[in-house]
């Protein structure tokens, strides 16, 4: 059994891949040029004849997936987050979401924790993107191991999927009997005070800030909230009810991820005080740590976020 | 029966009051061919899994795609009428999920030539020796997608796939000469490593001799380059920019049927 919690998400992914293509030959995996990142290589070098080699040509790629995916086959499909989202989003709009065809779009290197690379390899509009788009699920994993289970799932679930996995390696989070479901929060830490809510990497700071809250006397619940799209609307809604104030974060920006997709729950249902923690502009080359830290997205963010809605809690 | 197809177009373009005829009659006698006479399909069974596949990557000819399976069984002549009007299945430009015998959602254009080889890798892994014919339109092959499918295509020898471009020279704003030259067209495709037939796409024998020959290629995609002429017969549509997106009125509609009887 391969540690998976010892790895990268997108190492992880790559060697699990190997594992499903095991059970399922209709599996196909197809690639940008960019295997020996994205790890599909993995795949490749298992099964060549169901690894589909597409060169640097993301748009032929996305329709290709689709013409396998209306033939029965489950692809799926890996480049870097930022290729997958803004290169060919009419192709996946029109070839895989208007026919909601089975198509699993895996994309690496999510947000600016890819580092030096610098903006043009930032992916930071990506989950606005494609939760944007009717009938996709939008899942971005905490660590290695939902990373692994979230695929799993979205192997045998019909339907298109996008699944957004790092670059570096995330802290380990669950362990390896974690079950991951489609569209439900997981509850990481009970309390009452307020909520975090949080998906990738920023679930590791969530924990760092409430860790850090709670020796302060003040009890914060975590959501992890790996699934986007469709969200875990009762979740939210118990927590806005039950603590009276949501704090979002997030490795996107402000515009159109999880924070504005949580606060039309919030909005709608149990308006209560909510804070964001997201990118407002594009970072620059740095590493993923600096640049976490140059653009707030940081556990000290999130803690000094929770005791700004306390505060406003208590003057309503 | 491509007459009886062009009636079709004619009627449902102008009860519709909007689409665009001057592509769907270019493309009719090809069309015809296709599923009169060289494909393998089974009306009663849309997705008989050995069918062979067309797919119309210029999703606005959707009107003549509509009337050749309309005419083949695959949903009553009647439902024609219905073109791009509230609930019906058959949508402004193709949509996969509703219209019988549809086998690809397109309208924005560049996208079916990807589509038909995942398709046609599909019959690969799982050999099965079906046929995918892809239908592009000229002005269509100004989208980059198309030359990086081309690539594709001719890098992994897909030769169970033949695409057929409708040269038909008119595009929206004006003649393909005039918006982007695609000449030399033929050269293009030979560059890209594909074997190239030109046709005169009204012609049925010629049309028939060259899908048999692309389905006989081995090693290499194929790509029938078929000229044609837009609006094809209806006097005052053909060769037309005017129709390529505008259905013809009632009065011109009833000439148009006269030239057509």
């Amino acid at each position: 059994m391969t540690a998976y919690a010892e790895l990268s998400t997108r190492e992880a992914y790559g060697r699990f891949l190997v594992e499903l293509g095991k059970n399922n030959s209709d599996i196909v995996v197809l690639d940008a040029d960019l295997s020996r990142s994205t790890m599909t290589k993995y795949f490749a070098q298992a099964f060549p004849e169901r690894f589909i080699q597409c060169g640097l040509a993301e748009q032929n790629m996305i329709g290709i997936a689709a013409g396998l995916a209306a033939s029965g086959k489950v692809p799926f499909v890996s480049t870097f987050a930022v290729f997958a989202a803004c290169r060919c989003f009419d192709q996946v709009r029109v070839s895989i979401a208007q026919p909601g065809l089975n198509v699993k779009i895996v994309a690496t290197h999510g947000g600016i924790t890819v580092g030096e690379d610098g903006a043009s390899h930032h992916a930071i509009e990506d989950l606005a993107l494609y939760c944007a788009l009717p009938g996709f699920t939008v899942i971005v994993p905490a660590d290695s191991i939902e990373t692994i289970r979230a695929v799993e799932v979205a192997a045998v679930t019909k339907g298109p999927f996008y699944i957004r996995l790092g670059r570096p390696k995330f802290p380990t989070i669950y362990s390896s009997d974690y079950r991951f479901e489609v569209g439900k929060a997981v509850t990481l830490r009970d309390g009452d005070d307020a909520t975090i809510i949080a998906c990738g990497i920023m679930v590791s700071k969530a924990i760092e800030a409430a860790d850090r809250l709670s020796k302060q006397g003040i009890s914060c619940r975590i959501l992890s909230m790996p699934t986007l799209k469709p969200l875990d609307n009762s979740s939210i809604v118990k927590a806005a009810v039950e603590t009276g104030g949501i704090v979002v974060a997030e490795e996107h920006l402000l515009d159109g991820g999880l924070g504005s997709r949580v606060a039309q729950v919030v909005a709608s249902n149990a308006p209560v005080p909510m804070q964001f923690i997201g990118l407002r502009t594009y970072a620059k080359s740095g590493k993923a740590e600096e640049l976490l830290e140059q653009h707030g997205l940081t556990a000290s963010s999130i803690e000094e976020a929770v005791r700004t809605v306390i505060s406003k809690k208590s003057r309503l | 029966m491509a007459k009886r197809l062009r009636r079709h177009v004619i009627l449902m373009t102008a009860t519709a009051g909007s689409g665009h005829p001057g592509g769907s009659l270019s493309a009719a006698d090809i069309v015809t061919c296709l599923y009169f006479k060289v494909m393998r399909h089974d009306p009663t069974n849309p997705k008989w899994a050995d069918r062979d596949r067309f797919i119309l990557s210029k999703g606005h000819a959707a009107p003549i795609l509509y009337a050749a399976l309309a005419e083949s069984g695959y949903f009553p002549i009647d439902e024609l009428c219905t073109l791009r009007k509230l609930g019906s299945r058959l949508q402004g430009h193709t949509d996969m999920t509703l219209t019988p015998g549809v086998e690809m959602s397109a309208g924005s254009l560049g996208q079916g030539l990807s589509f038909g080889i995942g398709v046609a890798l599909a019959a690969r892994l799982d050999n099965r020796d079906y046929h995918v014919y892809v239908m592009l339109g000229d002005g269509e092959c100004d989208e980059g997608q198309v030359w990086e499918a081309a690539m594709f295509a001719a890098h992994h020898k897909i030769d169970n796939l033949t695409a057929i471009v409708d040269h038909n020279g008119i595009q929206l704003d004006g003649t393909c000469c005039e918006i982007m030259n695609l000449t030399p067209l033929a050269d293009k495709w030979r560059a890209f490593n594909w074997s190239v037939i030109e046709i005169d796409g009204h012609n049925i024998s010629q049309i028939l001799a060259a899908l048999q020959n692309a389905r006989e290629a081995k090693g290499q995609p194929v790509v029938i380059i078929a000229h044609t002429v837009k609006g094809k017969g209806v006097s005052f549509m053909e060769n037309s920019v005017d129709f390529h997106g505008k259905a013809p009125s009632p009065a011109e509609a009833e000439q148009a049927l006269k030239e057509l009887a």
